[in-house]
């Protein structure tokens, strides 16, 4: 049946991807649903109103409450460019699927809401008035009621909505079927929470990525980066365990006292403690040779070397070949603290990569968010492969006019082979023999911060040609 | 630390050969409840070292595990909640792991074992075709190559 979804108006890319993912987890498949999905008439793709083809409406509201972008899905009862047609339509719409839901015994609300524009009281109650003609014998609580019924408006204001001018107004009117509960949202925002880092996941995108993972409860979630530990507090919410690694012991161990680290921010929101946090690096992990398919989702934000650069052991000094190779002396090795060598993204990922397609099970997920740089409009950047892995969804979120950072969903459909093995080894060593190279092939700091007339070179014109709208297709 | 973690770790030190599973030197054992979920220690079961476990919880102070089982006894609701204690409840605080062949010692602390090795520990030589071979345990280094590069 097609079913009205109505989404908030924002990270675009993401919106049908968590829906799909969802979707997914909820009928138990592992890999990509694709559902089919049509646009109103005269609808952009970026409008939040799109319709969808669902088995049930189970399923609906199961998708619409676990989400964080839907706004709300509803069982449509009629639409129409005004309300003379919106009424006929409503009309026609069969009797045994409306009547149920206009029973003396029921309760009921009806919200009004619009796209692009806020609306007065009054305006709200004139629009009201106008649905007089569907037969409502329950009575109406605002507070808690049985059913909740929407009426909505894309109307041209002439204001700007952030989406090209509306070709033509178009109303719904439907019964809501489920809806997002954002106040997770503000239960985990990032303000209230105690301990934090300069690069915490923002709630919001927490959560999303825990929906790209289909994270659920009872399974087994890991993040190799997982410094204040943000992206495990989502996935904690929604049930699962978690576990997590970080080179920087005092982000992991010591935080900034007895109750603001990692734990007491699990504490806080009453969440179970993660079943394990240790101090490891991602390129030498010290997982027992004989261990995979252990983890269900691998989720987490690599660092980039933007905002926080990425460690790893081997030292220093010792790996840019400054100096030689030595021994740490026996009378200085119990408290010795080892210099970490710089990581770079390639590397990271390459790492990352080769840690899930050994550790996740069959269909378990790898979410990650991968920097891309904003250079080249025309060409579609290339993203990380791997035997493995089918990637399932790519969702860019634009950070600066210089770079974004696309949330990459990887599917884990095929094991983990010897001969895969033995190429990730043959790499692992060419990363540290040709460390320096690396480094600097990798570097994206200097391309997001260098001065843009060294850059731009009197090509002016192409970077204001940027898309300066948050969507893609405008 | 939990003895879950200790059961998926090993030394990792360069030239170790066996470095699973570690010994527990244990200062500091806490016991912290956890939530029961049966379908989880269902699905690690398959992943556990079970001899490793028994040992591990029996240093920890528990000594209920016994020493041979089999998937059969995950219907067993006796023996799902001493795997359950034993895997998730017993924690060392304070103390070390230890590499079982060189005898380092993996300091753990508030809960947290400190798995980072020193420079010396890594593999962080030239790469020539001995350490190739040696690295990789097979001679299918040519085909390995010949894998595309991801």
């Amino acid at each position: 049946m097609w079913y009205l979804c109505v989404f908030f108006h924002r990270l675009l890319e993401y919106r049908k991807t968590e829906f799909e993912s969802l979707a997914g987890l909820f009928e138990g498949r592992d890999g990509a649903v694709t559902l089919e999905w049509r646009l109103p008439e005269d609808h952009h793709p970026d409008s939040p109103f799109h319709f969808v083809n669902l088995p049930s409406e189970e399923l609906a509201r199961n998708i619409a409450n676990r989400s964080i972008l839907v706004k709300g899905i509803y069982e449509l009862w009629g639409e129409g460019r005004n309300f003379e047609e919106l009424e006929e339509a409503i009309k026609s719409y069969p009797d045994d699927r409306k009547l149920p839901y206009l029973k003396p015994d029921t309760t009921f609300r009806i919200t009004v809401e619009t796209f692009g524009k806020a609306i007065s009281f009054h305006e709200q109650n004139d629009r009201l008035q106008k649905l007089a003609f569907v037969p409502f014998k329950g009575r109406v609580n605002l507070r808690n009621p049985g059913h909740k019924f929407c009426l909505m408006d894309n109307d041209d204001y002439g204001s700007s909505n952030g989406l090209p001018p509306v070709v033509q107004r178009r109303i719904f009117f439907g019964r809501e079927i489920g809806a997002s509960d954002r106040k997770i949202l503000q239960t985990y925002q990032l303000k209230s929470r105690k301990y934090l880092g300069p690069t915490a996941m923002d709630a919001e995108m927490a959560f999303l990525m825990a929906n790209q993972a289909q994270v659920k409860p009872g399974k087994l979630v890991y993040d190799p980066f997982v410094g204040t530990g943000s992206i495990l507090i989502a996935a904690a919410h929604f049930g699962a365990m978690t576990m997590g690694a970080d080179i920087d012991i005092r982000v992991v161990r010591d935080g900034r006292g007895p109750d603001c680290n990692i734990w007491s921010n699990f504490k806080q929101y009453g969440l179970p403690m993660p079943l394990s946090l240790l101090r490891a690096d991602n390129n030498l992990p010290p997982w027992r040779s004989g261990l995979k398919e252990v983890f269900d989702a691998i989720i987490c934000d690599p660092p980039y070397g933007v905002r926080a650069g990425g460690r790893k052991s081997g030292g220093r000094k010792l790996l840019k070949g400054v100096i030689g190779p030595y021994t740490v002396p026996d009378d200085k090795r119990s408290n010795h603290i080892p210099s970490t060598a710089a990581y770079s993204l390639v590397e990271c990922v390459h790492d990352l990569l080769d840690l899930a397609a050994k550790m996740l099970v069959m269909g378990g997920r790898l979410v990650y968010f991968y920097p891309v740089l904003r250079e080249d409009d025309s060409a579609e950047p290339t993203f990380p492969e791997h035997p493995c892995f089918e990637l399932t969804a790519k969702c860019e979120q634009i950070l600066s006019y210089r770079y974004s950072r696309v949330l990459l969903t990887m599917v884990k459909v095929a094991p983990y082979t010897e001969d895969i093995e033995l190429a990730a080894r043959v790499k692992h060593l060419d990363f540290k023999e040709n460390h320096l190279k690396w480094l600097e092939d990798g570097n994206l700091h200097s391309a997001v911060f260098s001065p843009s007339d060294v850059k731009i070179n009197g090509s002016g014109e192409k970077c204001s040609s940027k898309p300066k709208y948050r969507g893609k297709y405008v | 630390m939990r003895l879950v973690t200790h059961n998926m770790m090993s030394s990792n030190i360069k030239g170790v050969a066996n470095g699973f599973p570690l010994l527990i030197e244990a200062a500091q054992v806490v016991e912290k409840e956890v939530d029961f979920n049966a379908d989880f220690l269902k699905n690690i079961f398959a992943r556990i070292e079970w001899k490793a476990l028994v040992e591990a919880s029996k240093t920890m102070g528990y000594s209920e595990l016994l020493d041979n089982v089999e998937s059969s006894m995950l219907d067993s609701e006796e023996f799902l909640r001493k795997f359950h204690h034993a895997l998730l409840e017993i924690h060392l605080e304070e103390g070390a792991l230890v590499c079982p062949e060189t005898g380092r010692k993996f300091p753990i602390t508030k809960g947290i074992p400190n798995m980072l090795l020193h420079e010396d520990e890594c593999t962080v030589f030239v790469l020539t075709g001995h350490d190739l071979y040696h690295s990789c345990g097979t001679p299918g280094v040519l085909k390995a190559l010949s894998i595309a590069v991801y």
